[in-house]
């Protein structure tokens, strides 16, 4: 009793010496006005009790935090230590990148943010624990010449030396050899993160960030922390900065940026039909963004595909599009049957769907209207209408490849017999690269597409990850976009305003000669 | 002064264990002991392999191919890499010096060495790893903060600590998702894993009844009541039955 007397009083003491500091991390800790926050826009996902179980969370995967673990991914902290105050509000405030969790920052006042992250503390006996005061590392600030090639050079020397490849792959698209067993702490099936695309990152995707991310690891998931290799001196701070800065260089310089129409020039010659074509460097490639198809039954939840890279050329009769999507695997892969298990298992569906015995392929498609629409009206964008058919493109990792048809809704496919369409793919270290071809004008005028020049034609996308637990309608789609053929530039463009020019300065002429002669 | 002595016995102790490389049972020679054997029944239940095609250097480790090590039944039909220890009926006030010597865990074959381990709270776990490839050390401790570190090469060494019991953590590596190890964090010495002849040997225990617990990974727990006295010696065997 003595003891604890003596303790309470030491506690005391020393939390009125703190109180300052107190006051400057977390200012106001009121958990009563936290709970409220929390329970209004936090317990759906995470759960009443704060251990990531609310409602939402069978649908999610990544899973929501469990709270009562105080297990964080993105901290300041190294391997194992509680976050910080200011890690858990930058959670808040930025969210998580890549997962269901949005940013707080714009949407609740500061004192709510402060009041709810107090209150998540408050799920974890560890952060009552009043001897564990979590401290952040000290980071370095990135050396000099992060671009250059020879930075990048020992970057990727480190990248390959550490083992960044067992999970994230090669090329960086999170398809090591190791990809198709990672789990989390709660057994949950999770994707080692494709480093092409850093918008993502779930901590963030600048140097900084990549590197801060090396230095701690990211708790609850299979990702190390790798700060114990400098203090064993297996490489120095400035290599570890060159890792980050050449994970950073894998993906573009800014997030891409959805643009609605597609343009497709025209080519003198022949149409690249080949998926890595040289042709290929040239042409402009667009981003289109796909999401869970959430809207009939079987819904998906947890799409593995998140974007496609799509590029369009043609020639005076014939159409190429090339559609480039990062895939971590290349399906049908028994590697990955346990993986499909364990994400069937996870996400909640409209339907109990068992483990398949065989693999599945991975599949895309690409939808037209079955005719160029005159005004806005276009068919339903999820595989059209008994009504309003939609003309459609679709590949198969396996089997026949390409094929065409028209679909009548989700449920009706009718494939063409004769397809006339091309189709080659490739995969290569975590990507796939499809190329369709196809005439411009075709015979059978009642069931596929005529294409014309200087027009807007609706064009949409589908994917679907046979070793994520996608098929059917369990699958990524996208929204309408447009597809434009250009024309080339004919020589009246340029012509034109030469011609105007002159005729506008003789007239000016005409009138000056008129008015001069009046007077 | 007092305090010096102190440090340099504990020292001392510490080189001596070091030395003759005792079991945590004796860290306090005097007192009472439990001993037995875990017997196995049933049919013997085999492992699955365990592809290493991945790791050559792991692989090329091994003549037969690499097995788990779920469930081990040893050739005298007992049963190893069960955590036996004392669950309840130690002095609510007793405390116990971690030994200075670190417990040690290798990492070799893409394997861990052992598998099933314990450690007194305070005391150093120094990982080790024997392989030319990255392992990562996950420890998925609940009522300890858990940890995730790398060791890309062979020789490196981290050391971690424990701060609270905790039976078990699971130890497991991602790059390699065969491996796993087990952990039993205790805040008293008297614990042992059985090893290849399924005995094992609890010394030091001060009179008194206890619970004892033998863990294993796949056939869970059974507990037994004992009652030593003195410096007496009991034996107490426990049986695990396939399933």
């Amino acid at each position: 009793m003595i003891e604890r007397a003596l303790v309470v009083r030491i506690v005391f003491v020393l939390g009125i010496a703190s109180f300052p500091f107190l006051v400057s991390r977390l200012p106001a800790q009121d958990t009563t006005a936290g709970k409220q926050v929390y329970g209004k826009w936090c317990a759906g996902c995470h759960g009443d009790n704060g251990a990531g179980d609310g409602e939402a969370a069978p649908y999610m995967l990544p899973r929501p935090r469990d709270f009562t673990g105080a297990i964080y991914q993105i901290r300041s902290t190294g391997s194992g230590e509680l976050p910080t105050d200011a890690d858990l509000l930058r959670a808040i405030d930025q969210g998580l990148p890549g997962t269901a969790m949005p940013g707080w920052e714009t949407r609740l006042s500061d004192r709510e943010r402060r009041d709810v992250a107090a209150y998540l503390k408050t799920f974890s006996s560890f952060f009552a624990d009043t001897t564990i005061r979590p401290q952040a590392l000290q980071f370095s600030g990135a050396p000099g010449g992060g671009g250059s090639a020879d930075a990048l050079r020992i970057g990727r020397q480190f990248y390959d030396s550490i083992g960044c490849r067992k999970c994230h792959g090669d090329r960086g698209r999170g398809d090591g050899p190791s990809a198709a067993t990672l789990k989390d702490d709660a057994g949950m099936p999770i994707f080692a993160a494709d480093l092409t695309e850093n918008w993502r990152f779930n901590g963030g995707g600048t140097a900084e960030d990549i590197y801060h991310r090396l230095r701690t690891g990211l708790d609850g998931t299979p990702m190390p922390s790798f700060s114990d290799l400098l203090d064993q001196k297996f490489l120095t701070d400035e290599q570890l900065w060159r890792v980050a800065q050449y994970v950073r260089s894998l993906s573009p310089a800014e997030p891409p940026v959805v643009r609605d129409v597609i343009h497709a020039p025209q080519r003198q010659g022949q149409l690249p039909r080949a998926p890595d074509d040289s042709a290929w460097a040239a042409v402009e490639a667009y981003w289109f963004p796909l999401v869970g198809q959430v809207i009939r039954k079987s819904r998906w939840f947890a799409p593995a595909v998140s974007g496609v890279w799509v590029q369009a050329v043609h020639t005076r009769d014939s159409l190429a599009l090339r559609i480039v999507w990062d895939d971590r695997s290349q399906s049908p892969d028994t590697a990955w049957l346990a993986h499909v298990g364990r994400v069937l298992g996870a996400v909640a569906s409209d339907d109990s769907i068992p483990a398949p015995a065989q693999p599945w392929p991975d599949q895309l498609a690409v939808q037209f209207p079955l005719t160029i629409p005159q005004g806005m009206e276009r068919p339903y964008f999820l595989m059209g209408s008994a009504s309003a058919p939609v003309y459609q493109w679709r590949w198969s990792s396996a089997g026949a490849g390409a094929a065409e048809g028209v679909a009548r809704g989700v449920d009706r496919f009718d494939p063409r017999p004769a397809s006339s369409l091309g189709g080659q793919a490739v995969y290569e270290a975590g990507q796939w690269r499809l190329v369709f071809t196809r005439a411009l004008a075709t015979p059978d005028t009642s069931s596929q597409l005529q294409f014309r020049t200087g027009r807007a034609i609706p064009v949409a996308f589908f994917a679907l990850d046979g070793s994520n637990g996608e098929r059917g309608t369990r699958m990524a789609v996208s929204t309408w976009y447009f597809l434009a053929l250009d024309e080339p530039t004919p020589a009246r463009v340029f012509i034109s305003p030469v011609v105007a020019m002159a005729l506008t300065l003789a007239f000016g002429m005409l009138v000056v000669w008129r008015a001069r002669r009046r007077v | 002064m007092r305090r010096l002595g102190i440090i340099a016995g504990v020292a001392v102790v510490g080189v001596l264990g070091g030395l003759l490389a005792v079991r945590p049972g004796d860290a306090a020679p005097q007192g009472a002991s439990v001993t037995g054997r875990v017997r196995f029944t049933g049919t013997k239940p085999t492992n699955p392999r365990i592809d290493m095609s991945e790791e050559a250097a792991c692989k090329n480790k091994y003549t037969t191919p690499p097995t788990a090590e779920t469930a081990v039944v040893n050739a005298n039909g007992t049963l190893a890499n069960v955590f036996v220890y004392v669950k309840t009926g130690l002095p609510a006030d007793a405390k116990y010096q971690a030994p200075a010597t670190p417990v040690v865990i290798d990492q070799e074959g893409c394997r861990y060495h052992p598998h099933v381990l314990g450690i007194m709270v305070g005391q150093n776990l120094e990982i080790r790893n024997s392989d030319p490839v990255l392992h990562n050390i996950k420890a998925k401790a609940t009522k300890n903060r858990p940890f995730n570190v790398s060791q890309p090469s062979a020789g490196m060494k981290t050391m971690r600590t424990f701060s609270a019991p905790e039976v078990m953590v699971a130890l497991e590596c991602n790059v390699h998702g065969w491996m796993n190890a087990f952990l039993g964090v205790l805040p008293h010495p008297f614990y042992a894993v059985t090893g290849t002849d399924g005995s094992f040997s609890i010394k030091g225990l001060p009179a008194g009844t206890y619970t004892i617990e033998a863990w294993h990974e796949k056939y869970g727990t059974q507990t037994a009541t004992v009652t030593v006295t003195g410096t007496g010696a009991k034996t107490q065997d426990f049986t695990f039955a396939a399933r």
